[in-house]
């Protein structure tokens, strides 16, 4: 019990992960349940049966929300923060710990409550992780709309007090608990991408608390902030006012875009720290890394009507929003530059940790390169909501994060459990992973290019005729089994290395950052995070917390 | 086991030397108290007279920077659910937008929370009175808490006269027709508004209870301080908010 009502950072950075393990179990299997489902529509599940259109609907939503909400900003964002954070900034501890597991424990509720939305009559919302209005206003409007949805509702406002709270207490931790001669150059780059996305979560959290506010109102107290006059719901008339859809949209998606960079900055941070030390060479531009770190958080903040291209928005506000959206492919450019700079030397030492930070990068540009494309309004008309976008963000968000939260596990296992991961295992791993996520999500913009749009629960049948692309798509599906099955491969690996694995030294990966520091020294810092390329002694690194040996 | 690192002596090259200009990297203010004393050896939180108060004053500031996010959003769906309308089967544009008058006594509650701010502010000011701290940290008597006791205690009126007057004007609005679920979205985004305003101030006014009650139980001075300052900070904060909000409510409805 103690173990549980700890307010030790280390602890909580642990638990975060347990949480985000358990989300992306359950997000991963829903997710199978849809391939499957679309492959073979009229296949009964065990237990269950043949699965309903709504059903279909209902596992888009919860798979969505499980893995953005409590995998991608979880994971990378308070997981790993708590973990190494404090440690990297030679910090004891958080500013404040009992906040901290506060934060911690309503993002439990909020992960229960959503769970528990399946368990109730009707079954899970069906409106997507979006909820769009008025499918998400007007209970009657289908199935597990109604008590439902209001879980859903629930969660997420939890959720946005949980991320609140944690964002706080991030970013007094950075600000004022550094140990003397932490500088602001001298900031790990995680650390500078841990800034951005609490500065972030701070800005849009809240946004979607008060957007999850109307839109309860809207539901229950018979306002009308969203849905349109003379809605037709079933037969009968429910629109009230002259509501609008699309003020949900703005401020959905102004919290909704931010928060795709609160998933991908930490990865980005953690592979610049990892492509040093695995290529043993200072990071190239320090500064100009950090700064397009914020900038593309600032940016962020100003591109999410890129997701309404064809909603129906103003056009001019569409061209302006395109505008700042290419434009953010700038610093992301500048970012992927100064990776490719550090590693193109060649040298690289390719551990597993190291592999699934290229992996990373390599997703990061592949579903990068598709980002100008689909932030063209013109083409975005023809390709938006279909698997296009699927295969969009799957590539540059989900599987360049989850490759991250790989890279970080592995990275950091030795500090938890004072043992390595297996080594062949991980790689066996990584490549089986890379290529089925390849697999996997590169046939779906072929999908998307055929028209194939993303909320239909099968390809033919009366209404629908996708014939020519069924073979594509079960192409997919035996791909999104493999990339599932060989994440056992690392589950009994993260399993067994924690009794079995090989003991590992102090600093195993002869990193520089703090983290790695021993035990109960009072720093003081004296150089860069990144200087691999300094002797000391008789080893080419100079760690953070070597210098303070020297003053005395 | 490789060797990670060693704990030879080596003297590092310095990129500035320190002579004028910016100080040296490794003396510059990192926020972590590194002024030169002994305090980094010192348990966090213990590192100087300011550390804490600096820590929990950065506390509300970001927490009320996301607060501000929040009001933002419920501001600027006032203004999009303003303009809204549709054209009806003539082609005329058709809002169903109908501009609420507040309730005069709306303007009574505005000068009782800034007068309470006043009294918030005089009660934070007693606790940085450099003579009366002293005492105090020398334990010579607590002549700061005396000062600052009865000026929250009139805060905590002032803001429980407020919330009761906001109160009052949802009843003259009830009795005049005005509920939540009127079709009229100005009447909504009134109650909203005040609403989740006067959450805020409720919490505010459990939050000054909790100052005076540590005002009496907390042993350290930094600690009195921080309570009261912090309560302060919030309290004014949700008097500024109040007046962007009231004038939105009065003036651009």
């Amino acid at each position: 019990m103690s173990r549980l009502l700890t307010t030790s950072h280390r602890r909580l950075g642990v638990l975060y992960l347990y949480l985000s393990l358990a989300a992306v179990t359950t997000g991963t299997l829903l997710s199978l349940l849809m391939r499957i489902h679309r492959v073979w529509p009229d296949a009964p599940l065990p237990f269950y049966g043949v699965l309903k259109p709504e059903d279909y609907l209902a596992l888009v939503t919860m798979h969505g929300t499980l893995m953005i909400f409590f995998v991608l900003t979880v994971a990378p964002q308070s997981g790993f923060a708590n973990l190494v954070m404090p440690a990297q900034i030679g910090a004891r501890q958080m500013a404040f710990p009992r906040l901290n597991a506060a934060a911690f424990w309503l993002a439990v509720a909020a992960f229960l409550i959503l769970i528990a939305a399946f368990f109730v009559p009707q079954g899970a919302p069906i409106s997507g992780w979006t909820s769009y209005p008025p499918l998400s206003a007007i209970p009657a409007a289908g199935p597990g709309q109604g008590a439902g949805m209001d879980l859903w509702l629930a969660s997420i406002g939890v959720f946005c007090l949980s991320a609140w709270l944690s964002a706080v207490n991030m970013l007094v931790t950075i600000l004022s608990e550094r140990c003397p001669g932490m500088t602001w150059s001298r900031l790990p780059m995680t650390v500078w991408a841990w800034l951005v996305t609490s500065i972030l979560t701070l800005l849009v959290f809240t946004v979607l608390l008060a957007a999850i506010l109307l839109l309860f109102s809207d539901r229950h107290f018979g306002s009308s902030f969203f849905v349109p006059v003379g809605d037709l719901i079933n037969g009968r008339v429910v629109g009230r006012g002259d509501g609008s859809p699309l003020l949900w949209l703005h401020l959905f998606w102004f919290f909704g875009h931010p928060e795709v960079y609160i998933a991908v900055l930490p990865g980005m941070g953690l592979a610049t720290s990892l492509f040093a030390n695995f290529a043993r060479r200072g990071v190239r531009g320090y500064r100009v890394m950090a700064a397009m770190l914020v900038a593309i958080g600032l940016l962020g903040l100003v591109v999410w009507g890129h997701h309404m291209f064809v909603s129906g928005m103003n056009p001019y506000a569409g061209t302006a929003f395109a505008l700042t959206t290419m434009a953010i492919a700038v610093p992301s450019t500048v970012e992927v530059l100064g990776w490719l700079t550090l590693l193109s030397r060649g040298g690289l030492r390719l551990q597993t940790p190291m592999l699934f930070a290229l992996g990373f990068l390599s997703f990061f540009i592949a579903g990068g390169l598709t980002g100008p494309i689909l932030a063209q309004p013109a083409l975005d008309a023809y390709l938006h909501n279909t698997f296009f976008v699927v295969a969009h963000f799957h590539l540059v968000m989900a599987m360049a994060g989850v490759f991250s939260i790989f890279a970080g596990i592995y990275y950091w296992y030795p500090l938890l459990t004072g043992r390595l991961m297996n080594e062949a295992l991980g790689k066996l791993h990584f490549w089986i992973s890379v290529i089925a996520a390849y697999g996997t999500f590169l046939p779906m913009h072929l999908s998307g290019l055929a028209g194939e749009p993303r909320h239909y629960d099968r390809l033919t049948g009366p209404a629908t005729s996708f014939a020519s692309i069924v073979a594509n798509e079960r192409g997919i599906t035996f791909s999104a089994l493999l990339l599932a099955g060989a994440q056992l491969l690392f589950l009994w690996n993260l399993i067994h290395s924690a009794r079995r694995g090989r003991p590992a030294p102090q600093n195993p990966w002869q990193a520089t950052t703090l983290e790695w520091a021993p035990e109960n020294q009072n720093f003081r810092v004296n150089c860069g995070p990144y200087e691999y390329e300094i002797a000391s002694g008789q080893e080419k690194f100079l760690p953070q917390w070597e210098a303070a040996s020297k003053q005395e | 086991m490789p060797a990670t690192f060693t704990r030879h002596p080596v003297e590092i090259e310095r990129k500035d030397t320190g002579i004028g200009g910016k100080p040296p990297l490794d003396r510059r203010p990192t926020g972590g108290g590194g002024d030169g004393d002994n305090w980094e050896n010192r348990p966090s939180g213990r590192r100087g007279p300011r550390e804490l108060l600096t820590r929990y004053r950065l506390l509300v500031i970001f927490a009320l920077a996301g607060d501000l996010m929040f009001f933002v959003a419920l501001v600027s769906a006032f203004f999009v659910r303003q303009s809204a309308g549709h054209f009806d089967a003539r082609e005329n544009y058709i809002s169903d937008w109908h501009p609420l008058a507040v309730p005069p006594i709306l303007w009574l509650n505005t000068a009782v929370l800034l007068l309470s701010s006043v009294t918030a502010e005089i009660a934070r000011r007693q606790l940085f009175r450099e003579i009366d701290v002293m005492e105090e940290w020398l334990g010579l008597g607590r002549p700061a808490v005396k000062r600052a006791a009865p000026w929250l205690v009139a805060t905590l009126a002032l803001g429980a006269l407020f919330l009761a007057g906001q109160w009052i004007a949802w009843k003259q609005l009830v009795a005049a027709g005005f509920t939540y679920s009127s079709p009229d979205p100005s009447s909504h985004f009134f109650y909203l508004i005040t609403g989740t305003h006067g959450l805020h101030l409720l919490l505010g006014i459990l939050a000054l209870a909790g100052a005076l009650i540590g005002l009496f139980t907390l042993r350290r001075i930094e600690l009195r301080q921080i309570v009261v300052d912090c309560t302060a900070w919030y309290w004014h904060t949700m008097g500024i908010f109040w007046l962007f909000l009231f004038g939105l409510l009065v003036f651009f409805q």
